[in-house]
């Protein structure tokens, strides 16, 4: 049980995937105009997230290892993510239409999101074992999504500042992504992973 | 007989921001004593070199901005943020360390948000957190107290002291710079916390001086509360939320985790609870939020403290919390009379 929190918070906190580890960055200032968008996008990505480690997982465990092909793993992730995005998609424009639109072209360019693929490659490279996989995609989910949220409310406060024009809109919204990771680092060392 | 009928409000002087400030400013001033007292020129020489620098950059600032100079020197908000810089540093740190600290909370924390009021962080937090991931090795050689030296007041000399931080002669201090008390108690290397009380010298002897510095601050901080420049939700909330955490801790392990009147008297803790998250534009708006907000910081406070890298937490859990106050303000707006709750989320 230990083990499980502290890689939870090795992934939300210590390595945050957006604010340490860089990745998943197109998403993070895409999709942080809007607090309500922020977090239909941060549900979709937990989902997809956790459900395609869980995937790739099974699909490197008993497919790819003992057919010892381990080396296509790149591109079979590829699919498996391609896979469960097209049915998220399917799912979210069946139960919320509204949300469906509002995500539009960003939901299936979860697929593109490359702290999906990361968290499949890192997972067969850092974790043993089924559960631990599944709570290191959701870890990993979770600390997108807060940084993704807590970025857009921040991003409606600063859409209404007098910025200098030539920093506004991404520009400031860079200089504000790095801060916010210069902040993150404060979490240093809290678990060694 | 003529009735004069005034209405409301009925303040009988204009305040405005630079009033508010220059009262910040003066409630600075105890801190900054004792820290002169205990730890020499240093953190004077410090405050004055960066106020220098503050003024100068904000006036090129707003000038390339081309708007009224004197207008926005006179809200005095980047003095302000020197002078906590100023305080936050060691007070032997290279005249180097202010000037980047400075340029960044000038220009990058606060200048680029379109200067004051539009900032989301704390720019002395900002300046600091930099400095301290930068330069670990300058930001982390603090003054011994001089009551340790036993040789009386200020043992190094003015003189020493502005070479040591203008001139490249840094070894005339070096005998006089100590890790904090924090530091001490976060790298006791398999002692436990009563061992450390009686075999570290600068906990045994020269915790006083922190004491009497966190006093000064503290007697600035309820300064500030009786004129109500800030409201007291946050500093309590961050005050109580650290003690009650340090207090479970101790209570639980004894041996390993300090006591909770450690925590409130070392550091940046009291001048954190009452300058620093205490700033209007950076902090949550309502008293709801304020109260998460303080609450937020001390929690952080006493999780980095613990188990993390940095000793002193302060600014990262100030940064940290900032990056959340826009959400926390999100979700505890305050009801307008005669309005259904707001239904906020998704829909």
């Amino acid at each position: 049980m230990t083990d499980y929190l502290l890689i939870i918070i090795s992934t939300v906190l210590v390595n945050n995937f957006v604010l340490v580890q860089f990745l998943g960055l197109c998403p993070f200032m895409g999709v942080s105009n809007k607090l309500e968008t922020a977090m239909g996008m941060s549900l979709a990505t937990t989902f997809v997230l956790t459900l395609s480690s869980v995937c790739s997982y099974l699909v490197y465990t008993y497919l790819l290892a003992p057919l010892e092909i381990t080396y296509l793993k790149t591109i079979s992730f590829i699919l498996v993510i391609a896979v469960v995005v097209q049915f998220t998609e399917m799912v979210v424009r069946k139960t919320s239409p509204l949300l469906y639109k509002l995500l539009g072209i960003f939901l299936p360019l979860i697929t593109t999101n490359c702290a999906v693929l990361g968290v499949a490659l890192l997972n067969i490279k850092k974790m043993n074992g089924f559960v631990d996989s599944i709570v290191y995609g959701f870890g990993a989910a979770v600390g997108f999504s807060l940084a993704l949220i807590l970025f857009s409310a921040m991003r409606e406060r600063i859409t209404v500042a007098d910025v200098p024009a030539p920093f506004q809109g991404t520009a400031i919204g860079m200089v504000t992504a790095g801060l916010m990771s210069l902040a993150f680092l404060g979490f240093t060392g809290l678990v060694q992973f | 007989m003529s009735l004069i009928r005034i209405t409301s409000p009925h303040a009988h002087r204009p305040g405005n921001t630079g009033s508010v400030m220059l009262t910040v400013l003066m409630a600075t001033l105890p801190g900054l004593a004792a820290m002169t007292f205990f730890f020499g020129w240093g953190t004077l020489i410090q405050v004055l070199w960066g106020s220098l620098l503050a003024i100068a950059l904000e006036a090129a600032c707003v000038k390339l901005r081309q708007r009224p100079v004197s207008f926005y020197l006179t809200d005095y908000s980047a003095l302000v943020t020197a002078v906590l810089i100023g305080l936050a540093l060691p007070p032997f740190a290279p005249w180097w360390v202010m000037t980047v600290g400075i340029i960044v909370a000038i220009i990058i924390a606060k200048q680029l948000y379109g200067g004051m009021g539009s900032n989301p962080f704390n720019p002395a937090m900002v300046a600091y957190a930099l400095l301290l991931v930068s330069f670990p090795i300058q930001m982390t050689s603090w003054a011994g107290p001089f009551v340790m030296n036993g040789d009386g007041w200020a043992v190094v000399s003015l003189g020493d002291t502005l070479s040591a931080i203008f001139g490249t002669a840094g070894a005339a201090v070096d005998a006089h710079t100590m890790a904090t008390p924090l530091d001490i108690m976060r790298h006791r290397g398999g002692f436990t916390t009563e061992e450390m009380w009686v075999k570290d010298a600068l906990l045994a002897n020269g915790i006083g001086a922190w004491h009497a510095v966190s006093a000064a601050y503290f007697m600035g901080g309820v300064f500030l509360l009786y004129k109500k420049i800030f409201t007291w939700h946050t500093p309590v909330a961050m005050l109580a939320s650290l003690t009650l955490l340090a207090t479970l801790s101790f209570l639980l392990m004894p041996d390993q985790y300090p006591d909770p009147f450690f925590h409130l008297t070392t550091g940046a803790t009291m001048l954190g609870a009452f300058f620093i998250a205490t700033d209007p534009v950076t902090s949550a708006t309502s008293n709801k939020g304020k109260l998460w907000f303080g609450a937020g910081i001390g929690l952080l406070v006493f999780v980095i403290r613990t188990w993390g890298n940095y000793p002193d937490a302060v600014a990262f859990a100030i940064l940290l919390m900032n990056l959340c106050a826009p959400f926390i303000d999100q979700y505890t707006q305050p009801r307008s009379y005669g309005h259904a709750k707001p239904n906020r989320g998704m829909k």
